[in-house]
């Protein structure tokens, strides 16, 4: 252990560690901004400037190492000094719109401001870069980038596209696409880490609040609501619960004090995905195994920013997705036709909300595959952000609510439909099923866990071997199917340079975008909690847990929906219905 | 805004030949992401100016993200994403030739050429920059067309000047 006083505290740190975290395990807060734990080491904003005994300047905290014997000294007066001028640097060209922006209140710089105590604003120049770019997932506000770079960081260093980066020079400087061009133009996967990062109100979601209160207050129409699995797990925060708080009671209650006429559930969905992307998967092993052509691995499609991508990257790899439309698609295309027809009402009289924590799914709704009789299936998603806000916007007292319940007939759940918003979830889920399928049985694993398959690695892999199987399913006798489950773009790429290199050795393979899956998406709270991850993944384990039904083909609202109005898994109405295909983006705008 | 906001010109018609070139430096350079200025100087060479399309090319070829690229190339005032003219007039505007009447030259020229700084004329003959001392100060104001440095320009004599190109 090295040695070292900060602020004449003798402390000890281990070596290798910043000063600004032997100084925090010690007790000592150093201002700091664009610095984020386990995410972004980068010295941009240099407010973390602190003292040490003997150097020439002063040194920053998140990049300066301790060493034996340093005297640091974080409060001192020249400290305070050049903090308030570099705070004032940032705000001279930095839009202060504050009252109107979306950040208000949950902006870093401006809780910063207040820790400073920076009580004036000298140099305001007014911002040099007034340009708002706005796509359908993603809302670029330049005029308030204070240049952190998380972003870059975001795109490059974790999700491994670099869409974003360091544009021009001086005071023409932006954080932009190449060249400087909007964000719809450059190939963006619209996960979205890039608006869970950045600290002000430079990078958001594109809203959807607006056109939500509209059909709401609208008489005529009819308002379906939706939640995605992770949002009930993460919508807590916005309300003070500790992270990783299932809320989902709750969740229900407040969607139906906002007005909504139908509160339905993703997670229903969920389930009936796994009917069909099983289906899907048992369809193309039994061709493989049959000698006849299949295209394995199947790779999951219900990330939308995944989706994005490989159309983008990979598009060579098209045939591998299931064509599966995404769950939350799934039903609104049953709730306005299934459910539509059974309450009697027009499709074009129903208005579907997706509530997502995810950006991509915003981009999702409007493509031109998401459409059935001429109706979109999602007309609107709300980031987990944007459902807080409306429920504050309401007034609605969320933790005062009682819990209430998902709405009949698209509102029931397994466990293995909660388990969709974490990464492993879809194959554990789907893993459960086909496996009852094959061979009659339930799976033979503790809580039915596929256990290589959770956690939260990169990449993971599990082989199961079927034994005494169905004797329709004889071809599947001694197979080992080999599944990967990997989550975040970069572990994708992996997978799918393999694929394209002819190694792969899968026959399954679960993709989500977003590191950790859908419980970290990028329409997710923003989270100061270093242990969010665990800490959301164990309260969606939990909900799978509390269930009683755990298997998704033992829904009975599902087996309903296939009895009355569906047929049978991949059948006619399925593929017309919740099936979908895919474009080829390579060259798009590029 | 930047000056990269316009870019929506013709390719070169030799655009494939000139990839060409541009490959072989870049294999040249081992396609390593640490030669990159290297790389795009020389590809400027090749191809005149370093539009997206060339940009893309590169960054796929180094492994390296084009907005990457496009950082590099936007930053330093040398490299060009816009077509540069047959030749380049560059005035020097440092100092001692800013004393002794570099901004007049600078006039003078975007006067007669009908051009402003760091644009092309019209017919696609010059393109007029500044530079912030070529290191010719005995012989201010100085000014250079292309290779050819001009000693102690008289504004008046300019359009004789230029009449040689």
């Amino acid at each position: 252990m090295i040695q070292l006083t900060i602020n004449n505290k003798k402390i000890s740190a281990a070596p290798g560690s910043t000063i600004l975290e032997a100084a925090k395990q010690n007790g000592i807060i150093i201002p700091s901004l664009c610095y984020m734990e386990g995410v972004h080491k980068f010295g941009s904003c240099r407010i973390c400037s602190v003292e040490v005994e003997g150097a020439r300047t002063l040194q920053i905290a998140c990049m300066a190492e301790v060493r034996e014997g340093m005297v640091v000294h974080t409060n001192s007066k020249k400290v305070q000094k050049t903090r308030k001028v570099l705070y004032e640097l940032m705000l001279s060209d930095h839009s202060k719109n504050c009252l109107s922006c979306v950040r208000n209140q949950s902006c870093e710089l401006q809780k910063l401001g207040d820790i400073l105590g920076v009580g004036e604003n000298r140099f305001d120049t007014g911002s040099a870069r007034e340009q708002l770019d706005i796509s359908p997932s993603i809302t670029r506000d330049l005029s308030k980038c204070i240049f952190c770079r998380r972003c870059v960081t975001a795109c490059k260093g974790i999700q491994g596209i670099g869409i974003l980066d360091a544009q021009n020079r001086g005071f023409d400087s932006v954080i932009a696409p190449a060249m400087d061009r909007p964000i719809n133009s450059a190939k963006c996967a619209f996960c979205g880490q890039c608006t869970v990062v950045c600290p002000v109100g430079a990078l958001k979601e594109t809203d959807h609040i607006e056109r939500v209160w509209e059909a709401i207050n609208n008489p005529e129409i009819r308002v379906v609501m939706q939640p995605a699995p992770a949002v009930r797990v993460a919508l807590g925060e916005m309300f003070g619960y500790p992270v990783g708080t299932s809320v989902t009671g709750q969740m229900a209650a407040a969607m139906r004090a906002l007005g909504v006429d139908d509160v339905f559930d993703t997670n229903w969905a969920a389930d009936l995905t796994i009917m069909e992307e099983g289906t899907e998967f048992l369809h193309r092993a039994i061709d493989a195994l049959s000698g006849k052509k299949a295209v394995l691995p199947l790779v999951s499609s219900c990330s939308p920013g995944w989706i994005k991508y490989i159309e983008s990257y990979f598009p060579q790899l098209i045939p591998n997705l299931s064509s599966c439309k995404s769950p939350h698609m799934m039903l609104g295309a049953l709730a306005k036709s299934y459910y539509a027809e059974s309450i009697d009402v027009a499709p074009e009289k129903m208005y579907t909300v997706s509530i997502m924590p995810c950006t991509a799914k915003k981009f999702e709704a409007g493509r031109e595959e998401m459409v059935n009789n001429g109706v979109p299936n999602v007309d609107a998603v709300l980031t987990t952000r944007e459902l807080g806000q409306m429920i504050k916007q309401a007034g609605i007292d969320f933790r005062s609510l009682k819990e209430e319940q998902f709405d009949d007939p698209l509102g029931q759940s397994t466990g293995a439909a909660d388990i969709f918003g974490v990464t492993g979830g879809v194959m554990e889920a789907a893993i459960r099923t086909v496996y009852v399928i094959i061979t009659g049985r339930e799976l033979p694993f503790e809580g039915l866990h596929v256990a290589p398959i959770v956690g939260l690695d990169q990449i993971k892999e599990a082989t199961l071997k079927l034994e005494n199987v169905l004797p329709d399913y004889k071809m599947f006798e001694g197979f080992e199917v080999k599944v990967a489950v990997t989550s975040g773009l970069a572990g994708a790429k992996i997978l799918m340079d393999q694929i394209m290199a002819g190694t792969s050795p899968y026959h399954f393979i679960e993709v989500m975008g977003c590191p950790s899956g859908c419980i970290c998406g990028g329409g997710q709270p923003r989270s100061e909690d270093p242990d969010v991850r665990t800490k959301r993944l164990k309260a969606l384990y939990s909900e799978d847990e509390s269930k009683v039904l755990r298997q998704s083909h033992l829904n009975p609202s599902i087996a309903a929906v296939y009895k009355d109005f569906l047929g049978k898994p991949c059948g006619h109405k399925s593929h017309e219905l919740l099936h979908t295909h895919y474009v080829d983006r390579s060259s798009e705008n590029e | 805004m930047s000056q990269t906001k316009q870019m929506l010109y013709k390719l070169p018609e030799d655009h494939a030949q000139k990839l060409e070139l541009i490959a072989a430096v870049i294999a040249k350079y081992e396609a390593k992401p640490s030669n990159l200025i290297m790389i795009l100087h020389a590809a400027q060479g090749i191809y005149g100016y370093l539009p997206y399309e060339v940009q893309k090319f590169i960054a796929d070829k180094t492994s390296l993200s084009v907005s990457e690229v496009s950082g590099v190339v936007t930053f330093y005032s040398f490299f060009s994403t816009k077509p540069k003219g047959k030749h380049t007039i560059l005035v020097c505007m440092g100092t001692a030739c800013y004393v002794r009447g570099g901004k007049k030259l600078v006039d003078g020229i975007q006067k007669h050429l009908n051009v402003s700084v760091t644009n092309t004329t019209e017919d696609g003959k010059f393109t007029l920059s500044v530079a912030r001392c070529i290191g010719a100060c005995g012989l201010a104001p100085a000014l250079m067309v292309d290779d050819t440095v001009f000693k102690a320009v008289n504004p008046n004599k300019l359009e004789s000047l230029l009449s040689k190109y």
